[in-house]
């Protein structure tokens, strides 16, 4: 592990094992932060490289729990309490959704009907590129003229729902992202995308958005 | 008032004696000889008081012939995609091997993937080396670039008839559309590749047409009802799923025409899959693709289908193929399937005429992969 600077987030409160990723500083100490941009922790004595043992670690999380609380929690954590007393536990029926609405209401919340809006934009934008892309015999490196649509038209028998398995063929775990670049690779004759490339994520964007829904049956579509 | 069974008996007697007697001594003992495959091919079961008997005609096929069919093979140029190429050729070694040879090949449409010159140049050169005749049928892939230009420089009409042993044969061009083209000026390439795309969903409906329907009209008024008609055509003449145009928009039109006739197949393409459907007296084969197979649609598949497994992604073969055509005697249709990576499958007039209850084609058990 390098000595460059990074910073913990913790993501939830209750998790078990934090992930210490120490800050190089002069002293022997290491801070934490969370995702909220605000609430800190200072660990005495715990040098850079170090792994705190478990008891410790649960003694950590609950502390940011504290500061986390403090700072701007508590209003938020209050009004989760309550509406995990009123409402009924998933899938929601329309009876419950109904029940858990007058308490969802009027709870203060920092996000608009705009950030929905930019959200919702933001996730069409990368399902249209998806959907060109799974149109396109060469947007995804493809080399011979065939495009995913050809075998898959409106993302018919790409069944995500069905991954994660076992891909006898591959003789491996297969996720849905693993069989998109199987078919780059073969039937479209392309080179296999790294992971986190834009174009093999809007694909996977498209299809699970296409196939959001839809019912597990092996075989059948 | 309800008849009983003994005068329905004189009733049906009658008739078959008053057909009998309309007949030569020649058409007699043809008809004799043709009963029992009459009867099972129109899938009339048994017994029935008087047995029904399809009386034929002189001019049907007395004895089975057989032709092949070559359909969807999408060519892209050699120097872009030899995966297509190498299936069409292997289509052409099958038939080639075919012994005896077929009395002729129907080549189904989309020779070409995107009706490039030189996509329907070499699939015509590729066709050249069948042994036996070859009528060519035309596609929307063949279409759309230049809307029929090379098409017909090649291959010549593309809508026609012919009569072969008996049976009256007619290819049709059922992927007409509305011009979508013309208003938003549209390339001819970006014409093409909208109709390409099959899950477009601005894409237009297939149509024979009306003045294809005139032409269809004028040319069976001169055939006699009893003249069994293949009818070779790229859409399916009925409808099953408009979203990916497994359909044509005036279907119920052209099968208003067949109807008359008591002995109608039709052979299309389009669909990659097996399919078979019946409606009335015309009985509907689809035809494989060489290239690559089609899944199901989510909606429209007729009952009288038996589904081919989801074909495998790792075999580049599964679910494609060529087959043929086995014209029975009395002009019935027994359509094989020939599945490169699986047992061939026949689907027989029997099954069709019984509506499924006779000769069912074997169903695939279902895989998970």
């Amino acid at each position: 592990m390098t000595t460059t600077a990074r910073k913990v987030l913790l993501g939830s409160a209750l998790a078990g094992a934090v992930f210490v990723l120490p800050v190089a500083r002069a002293s022997d100490d290491t801070s934490v932060s969370l995702c909220d941009g605000q609430s800190t922790l200072t660990i005495p004595g715990l040098k850079a490289g170090e792994e705190l043992p478990p008891q410790r670690a649960r003694q950590v999380a609950g502390d940011m729990m504290q500061v986390w609380r403090q700072n701007a929690g508590e209003v938020r954590w209050a009004s989760w309490k309550a509406e995990a007393a009123t409402a009924a536990p998933a899938p929601v029926s329309p009876a419950a959704t109904q029940a858990a609405a007058p308490a969802a209401q009027g709870q203060p919340t920092k996000f608009t009907k705009r950030d929905q809006m930019l959200w919702e934009r933001e996730e069409k934008k990368w399902v249209e590129e998806g959907y060109k892309a799974f149109h396109n015999a060469k947007a995804l490196g493809g080399t011979i003229g065939i495009s995913c649509d050809m075998c898959h038209p409106d993302t018919t028998n790409t069944h995500p729902e069905t991954y994660p398995k076992f891909q006898v063929q591959t003789k491996k775990v297969a996720l849905l992202r693993d069989m998109i670049n199987w078919c780059i690779e073969n039937p479209l004759k392309g080179k296999p995308l790294e992971e986190n490339d834009p174009a093999l994520r809007a694909v996977e964007a498209y299809i699970l958005s296409a196939r959001k829904g839809v019912a597990l049956a092996p075989g059948k579509h | 008032m309800k008849k009983d069974r003994f005068e329905k008996y004189l009733e049906e007697r009658e008739a078959y004696f008053g057909r009998v007697q309309g007949l030569g001594r020649r058409d007699f003992i043809k008809a004799a000889g043709l009963v029992a495959a009459a009867a099972t091919a129109s899938g009339k079961l048994l017994p029935h008081s008087f047995q029904p008997v399809d009386v034929v005609h002189a001019d049907a096929p007395d004895k089975s012939f057989r032709f092949a069919y070559i359909s969807d093979s999408h060519l892209y140029q050699k120097s872009l995609n030899e995966r297509f190429v190498r299936a069409i050729l292997k289509a052409v070694d099958d038939v080639n091997a075919m012994s005896p040879q077929p009395d002729f090949v129907l080549y189904g449409g989309d020779l070409a993937q995107l009706g490039q010159p030189g996509e329907l140049g070499e699939g015509a050169q590729i066709l050249k080396a069948l042994k036996a005749k070859t009528y060519m049928m035309v596609g929307e892939h063949d279409w759309y670039l230049d809307m029929g230009d090379k098409w017909r420089a090649l291959f010549g009409k593309d809508t026609y008839s012919f009569d072969h042993k008996g049976v009256h044969m007619i290819v049709l061009n059922s992927v007409i559309v509305e011009d979508y083209w013309t208003g938003p000026k549209l390339s001819p390439m970006d014409r093409m590749l909208a109709m390409a795309q099959l899950d477009n969903p601005n894409g237009r409906p297939f149509t024979v047409g009306d003045a294809q329907r005139d032409w269809l009209k004028n040319d069976l008024a001169k055939v006699k009802p009893d003249t069994p008609i293949i009818v070779f055509s790229h859409s399916p003449l009925y409808k099953i799923y408009k979203a990916w145009n497994f359909w044509t928009d005036d279907a119920e039109q052209v099968q208003a025409l067949l109807a008359p006739f008591k002995n109608v197949t039709v052979i299309h393409g389009h669909t990659h899959q097996m399919l078979s459907n019946r409606v009335g007296n015309i009985h509907f084969h689809g035809m494989l693709s060489t290239a690559w197979p089609w899944p199901y649609a989510p909606q429209g598949l007729p009952k009288l289908t038996v589904r081919m497994n989801r074909t495998d992604p790792f075999d580049e073969l599964d679910g494609c193929g060529d087959g043929w055509i086995d014209v029975l005697p009395g002009g019935h249709v027994d359509k094989s399937y020939n599945l490169w990576s699986r047992n061939p499958v026949r689907v027989s007039a029997s099954y069709l005429g019984s509506d499924g209850t006779l000769d069912r084609p074997a169903a695939e058990t279902d895989v998970n992969y």
